[in-house]
């Protein structure tokens, strides 16, 4: 069972679909103990950063979403939920992420090009990252965000759009990515299933 | 590299597809979920929906149809006509659609714009404004769909709705709509120019060299066609293959192994 955690911060009900079409089962949550328990943990979120850490916070989750997401089962962020794995983001100057990588979102240059960054871009992928099992070398998934990651650390992916921006960050059995699979047509889809049927790694 | 976007418009009424020729004669063709779907596989890298009746009585069909759509489409999808309010715009959103266009209802109270942006995100807000060319390098600014001239100067408005918030623009030539002699390659430049949001490029598409045009000397960032794609005259792999040929990165098809 996968746990979508819901935290009133979008698209829940995009990626719970998208995994009903793969025929995997999933349940949205917002209970610790669900989330606990969950073999697979899906992090959504479309909006602002510190909306995100206010809400997970109110509805007491910040704890056991970083226990879930450090304990090598697998555990996915996506877009905002990306984010939010990090220790913080430009656009909510001093409030902690989960802060299970380093490194801090930061808005785009003004020279990349009109923000949000809107629409389909490129991956250059890790060739041995779990997710991108199957998919064709440069394959192409829709994002919509306005601050990105430039730290390399833990990236497994990286994306340009007015130099290179970390597109997919990870290690052991938590993985985030900044674009939207569950909107990324066939390619998305395919990266959900790879998710889904993996066992995790312990860090 | 960031990939420019080509987007098929389907006209709804009543939860079915119309080609429509005029408003007077709509003609079925079916369902959108289906057209949708197929279009995904086509290679579109998004969806817009337009309900071209978009009265209060069949709010609830268009509704069910977005939520259909939703359960079987994994491409973003905008779902634009006869938006006026905070809570139209949050029964499309939450019934799955991943923007909405709104139109007439920016012009009548721009403020709507500001509340939407704030409350549901700018990403979500695609602003629709049709233009007819006028003399002396303006374009004035159309509502209630293309009929009811409002006065107001193209370029003025569509900098004041990126200000007040607008995620996109999504601009239609009314000169050219119809008449597949190609996009307003002039106005789109200088929307393009003038704004920091994406613009949609729309109205007027007729071959594939037309879709170029948009795209480079007019500067857009996605093109936007209903009748060329719908009656299968051009196809949207096809157009990728000539556009990518010509400099321009689009969206590849992925093998059917894949998934």
């Amino acid at each position: 069972m996968i746990a979508i955690v819901d935290y009133g911060m979008g698209n829940l009900h995009s990626v719970e679909k998208a995994f009903a079409h793969l025929g995997v089962p999933s349940v949205i949550t917002d209970r610790a103990d669900e989330i606990e328990r969950a073999g697979h943990v899906v992090l959504p979120g479309v909006g602002a950063f510190g909306d995100a850490c206010d809400r997970l916070r109110e509805k007491a989750l910040m704890e056991v979403l970083a226990r879930r997401a450090g304990d090598g089962r697998p555990f996915l962020g996506i877009c905002l939920g990306m984010q939010l794995l990090f220790a913080g983001s430009e656009e909510a100057p001093g409030v902690p992420g989960l802060g299970l990588f380093p490194g801090i979102f930061q808005k785009f240059p003004k020279e990349a090009g009109k923000v949000p960054h809107m629409g389909w871009n490129s991956l250059v992928c890790e060739p041995d990252c779990p997710l991108f099992a199957g998919l064709p070398a440069g394959v192409e998934m829709y994002f919509v965000h306005s601050f990105a990651l430039y730290e390399r650390t833990h990236a497994v992916a990286e994306t340009e759009y007015g130099g290179v921006f970390y597109s997919a960050a990870g290690r052991g059995g938590l993985y985030g990515v900044q674009f939207h699979p569950e909107k990324s047509g066939r390619a998305g889809l395919a990266l959900l299933r790879n998710f889904a049927r993996w066992e995790g790694t312990p860090c | 590299m960031l990939t420019k976007r080509i987007i098929p418009c389907l006209d709804v009424a009543e939860g079915r597809v119309v080609k429509g020729v005029s408003f007077e004669d709509l003609r079925d063709a079916g369902d959108p979920v289906e057209a949708a779907r197929r279009y995904d596989g086509k290679g579109a890298d998004e969806l817009v929906f337009l309900d071209i009746k978009a009265s209060r009585e069949n709010r609830g069909t268009l509704l069910s149809m977005v939520e259909r759509t939703a359960r079987e489409v994994f491409i973003p999808f905008t779902v634009g006509g006869g938006i006026r309010t905070l809570e139209d715009i949050r029964d499309i959103l939450r019934s799955g659609a991943d923007k909405v266009g709104i139109n007439t209802a920016a012009v009548q109270t721009p403020d709507l714009i500001d509340r939407a942006s704030r409350r549901f995100g700018a990403q979500c807000i695609v602003i629709s404004i049709d233009v007819l060319r006028r003399g002396g390098g303006r374009w004035e600014v159309f509502t209630h769909g293309g009929s009811r001239p409002t006065g107001r100067d193209a370029l003025d408005w569509a900098r004041e709705v990126a200000r007040r918030g607008a995620g996109e623009i999504l601009l239609t030539s009314i000169d050219a709509d119809g008449g597949r002699d190609g996009y307003d390659v002039e106005i789109t430049a200088l929307v393009s120019q003038a704004v920091h949001v994406p613009v949609i490029a729309s109205g007027g598409a007729g071959t594939p060299a037309h879709f170029y045009d948009a795209l480079t000397c007019g500067r857009a960032d996605a093109v936007l066609a209903a009748s060329l794609f719908h009656f299968g005259e051009l196809d949207i792999w096809a157009l990728k293959q000539y556009l990518a040929g010509r400099g321009i990165p689009v969206r590849r098809a992925i093998g059917s192994s894949v998934l």
